[in-house]
């Protein structure tokens, strides 16, 4: 009895290291073949689900120059969000001046439900932006930034302050951590978020200094070894700041912050941090704390880790550490913490290209909803109608937040457990809460859709096969469909009988779904075959996105 | 028999009743009208199964039920695939028609009483396409006519309107309706969502009872599938109750093997001796495309459609000996069906090209036995272009198993079959009686009146946020958007629907508030 628990367990031990996590590739470039297959893992991972236009645009360029091209965007910013709500008069201060569809995020307004309105109009827009993002990384990245950076729009409060401290991140997503790391720092939605304005000399508040250490700079890996002194210390260096919420910008008052000097621990060496009594000194001594924190190797071996998580996988072996965590890091700090270096390496690396890390993250409720919307170019309405628009993006961050990934809101400032929490990490998304909205939400874009002012979204799958290479022939339509939604094949019995259950309608031979799509292409004016078409196309791309494979990315 | 004496009450032709709804005429059949029944009787709830095998492709049907009335044209019309007269199989009480040599099962069923043959079913301006066929099929729709749910779905959405929301509850635990062996059906496609579940092949429907998983690669990706699939297994709403009704079945009567139907058939069979509630059961089989080949060239009794024909009467035997064995036997009716018959002339390759009116089959143990219909006739001398005339429209046979088996009531009858439709002498018709639509669930939105004539208020509950109420067709077309903005508040609120010069028939209400959606069907009347 005894020996067969043993054994039991024993093998058990045996399956979780199995080779599945193993992976002995490393930072050295690919050299690999260029073909769609790498294009969409590609872009699956640095983009919102990788769209037939963007797999095409990409697999007649070079890897170097795809790279090249997605981590310097040259699009403009999106314009920021506009008045899309109607607010009661009666407020303490209606938002009377601006019109509607004007921006509001130049528009100072204390009224608590005037900033509702604008936090829940920044989330409609966010997701918008998402959806409508330029052929690049900078939206993975912001959001990457908003997750490690994570603040929450209910406690920052004010809408203008949730766009300033989201506009930060999406300036700085490609460019240098340290840069953005202090002006983060001074971020008045952070300074509300982690309490900074309230930290003073006579009663410091620890909370924005812990977690620049703990989550946002160091992090708890095995060698990051700051103390709760440390903490406390740079807490005083942070004293002082204050916010201005008509100009939506921080300053510093030498009389609220703590002049002594900082004693920091061996960790940092020993270093202190000289109090200063000029009117810069919160400047000063927080250049002194942030050039000693990233003197440290910690910084960049745990952005590191985040990044590789975010886009790669979440499980960092031994192997990894060596062989990819720690050269990126090198280059991390080498290059003064300069972002794109590091992408740059690590998505033109054969690893990054590894089969083995091909397909193995489950897709995020963002990706999950962005993706779709942009995978099957589901149509929004021109810019003008920015009220049907907001009323769409609003639906689709609803179904997100559903799926417990609320854009703006993440659950505290660790941001979404997908991201740290072991051993589960992406697979926390799926439960048997979530996987079902999953599967309701794709089924109701492909059924009835969402309708708002009139105007509707959905996924029009007939539009959809007229993009792909061969519609007409049953087998090739299936797999291109098989090939840009999933990351892994069906087997050949299970293509053949979704070909035969839904194209065929049970038929066994292929003309007649040729046929039926032939005449709706010639004459799509025969409404009943039209009909036949667009409703086998419409159970085939609903009934792909139920199964287990159309999660993974 | 009980069922003979039902049969002395039973003429062929619908009676007209008096109108019951404004302009509706209302037709019933027979002495023992279940109309009258549902005056008569206590509400109750019916135990009642219907299994609807489909024969995909296109089934040969004067082949498999030779008109031997008309022997000599057929052999004209056929002589490469005409299955010779003395092999024709011989049903007991009739010398007009006979079954294909390799449907031994099914003689036996009819010899049993157990089997009906209803000649030449079809509908209007027939399709010869699969695919708009099938959907004619599926749908109940007009032959020019593309309605967007199946009939099955309509059926399931009057007997349970609330659905989804609110489902499964204590009334309704298990599946709507279940298709085996295929992924989708149109047939079970209600006004706005699918009211059913599949069980896309029989291997699957074992594997959830084993809870084994199809394998997947040994990478990081497989095993992210590996984790994904699981949480959908135990996340399956239904997996529970399909398991607990598959474990309460250990022995069943001995099927045929390879044979992918008895496979299916065999499930089927397990889950309604198990307990499901489940009303509607959705098998299919296909291959019955024969457009050449369909027999041997020197023996006619052999070959392609043989053994198709072979495979469905010995599942089916199999299907209704085990359902005896079972105990359920009485609560099962099946029917076949198939998207059209083929040409009445054969071609030169021994096959038949696309066709329309064929015969259907309906079995168990309460339908009224025997052939319904004249045999089909048969021109002297068929040409290519000839095809079999309709005597029963499709929709009558569902019209007649919904009122007759399935106990809808006959007033709303046209909720599901969007038109009246004539009732035949199919069922054992004391078997029902009539029930009240199940509106457990949570219920979203209503209307009153309804049935109504001009206007009918609608009355809808929103948790707040965006809400909309809009107007569709049975062809799936919005034609108004009655209520389409934000609420504050959560609540009740009416809107009034004007239908304006709108033609009299279904209309459907649906309610959408964010990811919540309901559908309410209305029906104008004059």
């Amino acid at each position: 009895m005894e020996n067969t628990k043993d054994l039991q367990s024993i093998i058990v031990e045996a399956d979780t290291n199995s080779p599945t996590g193993r992976t002995t590739t490393t930072l050295n470039p690919y050299t690999g073949s260029w073909t769609e297959n790498e294009v969409i893992h590609l872009l699956k991972r640095i983009m919102f689900g990788a769209s037939k236009a963007d797999i095409d645009y990409f697999k007649s360029k070079t890897l170097g120059q795809t790279i090249n091209e997605l981590l310097n965007p040259t699009a403009a910013f999106p314009s920021p969000p506009v008045k899309e709500y109607s607010s009661a008069s009666a407020l303490t201060q209606p938002d009377t001046l601006i019109t509607a569809g004007q921006t509001w995020v130049n528009d100072p307004n204390v009224d608590g439900t005037i900033a509702a309105l604008r936090r829940s109009s920044f989330k409609k827009w966010w997701m918008g932006v998402m959806i409508n993002q330029d052929r690049s990384i900078r939206e993975k990245m912001t959001l990457f930034w908003h997750n490690h950076f994570a603040t929450e729009t209910a406690d920052i409060s004010y809408g203008n302050y949730v766009y300033f401290h989201h506009n930060l991140l999406r300036t700085n997503a490609l460019g240098n951590f340290k840069t953005l790391t202090r002006a983060i720092t001074l971020d008045p939605g952070m300074l509300v978020y982690l309490n900074g304005q309230a930290n003073t000399a006579a009663a410091p508040d620890e909370n924005y200094g812990r977690e620049l250490q703990e989550l946002f700079c160091c992090g708890k890996g095995p060698d990051s070894k700051y103390t709760e002194d440390d903490v406390k210390m740079a807490a005083k260096v942070l004293t002082g700041w204050r916010n201005n919420s008509t100009t939506f910008s921080s300053y510093f008052t030498l009389s609220r912050h703590d002049t002594t000097n900082k004693q920091f621990s061996s960790f940092y060496n020993n270093t202190i941090i000289t109090g200063r009594t000029t009117a810069n000194a919160g400047d000063v001594e927080l250049d002194d704390l942030l050039n000693m924190i990233f003197a440290t190797n910690e910084v960049s071996k745990y952005i590191c880790r985040r990044i590789y998580r975010w886009f790669v996988y979440y499980e960092i072996d031994a192997n990894t550490e060596a062989n990819i965590i720690t050269p990126m890091a090198t280059i991390f700090k080498n290059n003064n913490y300069e972002i794109k270096p590091v992408l740059d390496v690590l998505f033109k690396s054969e690893h990054f290209f590894d089969v083995a890390n091909m397909g193995c993250q489950i897709k995020s409720p963002l990706d999950f909803v962005a993706g779709m919307c942009r995978e099957f170019n589901i149509q929004f309405q021109p810019s003008t109608d920015y009220i049907s628009n907001y009323g769409h993006w609003s639906y689709l961050a609803t179904w997100a937040a559903n799926m417990q990934q609320n854009i703006g809101d993440p659950p505290d400032v660790s941001g979404w457990k997908a991201y740290y929490q072991e051993p589960q990490f992406y697979e926390i998304w799926i439960n048997s809460d979530t996987l079902p909205k999953r599967n309701q939400f794709t089924d109701t874009m492909c059924l009835t859709g969402y309708t708002f002012n009139s105007k509707k979204i959905i996924i029009d799958a007939a539009e959809y096969a007229k993009t792909l290479s061969n519609p007409g022939d049953p087998n090739i339509l299936l797999s291109d469909i098989l090939k840009y939604l999933y990351r892994i094949d069906l087997s050949a019995a299970s293509k053949a009988q979704i070909k035969k259950d839904i194209l065929l309608a049970g038929q066994t031979s292929d003309y007649y779904w040729t046929n039926a799509w032939n005449t709706f292409i010639s004459t799509p004016t025969d409404t009943t075959n039209a009909t036949t078409v667009k409703t086998r196309l419409r159970d085939l791309v609903k009934y792909l996105m139920n199964l287990a494979e159309y999660q993974l990315a | 028999m009980k069922r003979r004496d039902f049969l002395k009450n039973t003429v062929p032709v619908g009676i007209m009743l008096p109108a019951l709804i404004n302009g509706f005429a209302i037709k019933a059949f027979g002495a023992t009208s279940p109309l009258l029944d549902s005056l008569l009787l206590p509400v109750t709830e019916t135990d009642h199964v219907l299994v609807l095998v489909q024969l995909t492709g296109g089934n040969d049907g004067i082949n498999t039920v030779i008109p031997l009335e008309f022997y000599s044209k057929y052999n004209n019309a056929r002589t490469n695939i005409a299955i010779p007269e003395s092999k024709v199989l011989k049903l007991d009480g009739t010398l007009k028609v006979g079954l294909n040599p390799a449907m031994t099962g099914l003689q036996t069923l009819f010899n049993e009483g157990k089997l009906k043959v209803i000649n030449s079913v079809g509908y209007p301006t027939p399709s010869f396409s699969h695919f708009r066929a099938t959907d004619i099929w599926m749908s109940a729709s007009d032959s020019n006519q593309a309605v967007a749910s199946g009939w099955a779905g309509r059926y399931l959405n009057y007997e349970y309107p609330n659905f989804p929301i609110g489902y499964p509850n204590a009334t309704m635990t298990d599946p709507l309706s279940i298709q085996i062996g295929s992924v989708t059906s149109l047939t079970s496609q209600g006004p706005s969502v699918n009211m059913g579940m599949s069980i896309s092949s029989t291997s699957s429907f074992y594997n959830l009872i084993n809870g084994v998983q199809d394998p997947a690669p040994n990478t990081r990706a497989g095993k992210e599938l590996t984790y994904v699939r699981n949480i959908a297994q135990q996340t399956q709403q239904y997996a529970s109750v399909i398991k607990d009704a598959a474990a309460k079945v250990s022995q069943q009567s001995t099927y045929p093997s390879n044979n992918s139907l008895a496979d299916q058939l065999k499930i089927v069979a397990r889950l309604i001796k198990g307990g499901l509630k489940t009303r509607v059961y959705m098998v299919s089989y296909g291959g019955f495309d024969t457009h050449s080949s369909q027999t041997n060239t020197t023996d006619t009794t052999i070959g392609t459609h043989a053994n198709l024909l072979q495979n469905v009467s010995n599942a089916i035997k199999a299907f209704q000996d085990d359902l005896k064995y079972l105990n359920v036997e009485d609560r099962v009716i099946g029917m076949t069906y198939s998207e059209f018959g083929r040409r009445i002339k054969s071609n030169a390759s021994g096959g038949t090209d696309h066709g329309s009116a064929a015969p259907m089959f309906l079995f168990g143990t309460n339908i009224l036995p025997g052939v319904l219909g004249d045999t089909p006739n048969i021109p002297t001398t068929a040409t290519a272009n000839d095809n079999l005339p309709y005597q029963y429209d499709f929709r009558s046979i569902y019209a007649t198993l919904l009122s007759n088996w399935l106990c809808v009531k006959e007033t709303d009858l046209q909720e599901v079959m969007l038109k009246n439709f004539q009732l035949l002498p199919l069922v054992n018709v004391g078997e029902c009686n009539k029930g009240i639509p199940n509106t457990s669930g949570v219920n979203l939105i209503t209307n009153y009146p309804n049935p109504f004539t001009n206007t009918t208020t609608i009355r809808f509950t929103t948790a707040g946020g965006h809400t909309m109420v809009q107007i569709m067709d049975t062809m799936g077309r919005v034609l108004v958007n009655l209520v389409d903005k934000e609420y504050t508040n959560s609540g009740s609120y009416t809107v009034t629907f004007d239908s304006g010069s709108l033609p009299v028939g279904v209309y459907y209400a649906r309610f959408q508030n964010m990811a919540v959606q309901q559908v309410r069907t209305m029906l104008k009347v004059r």
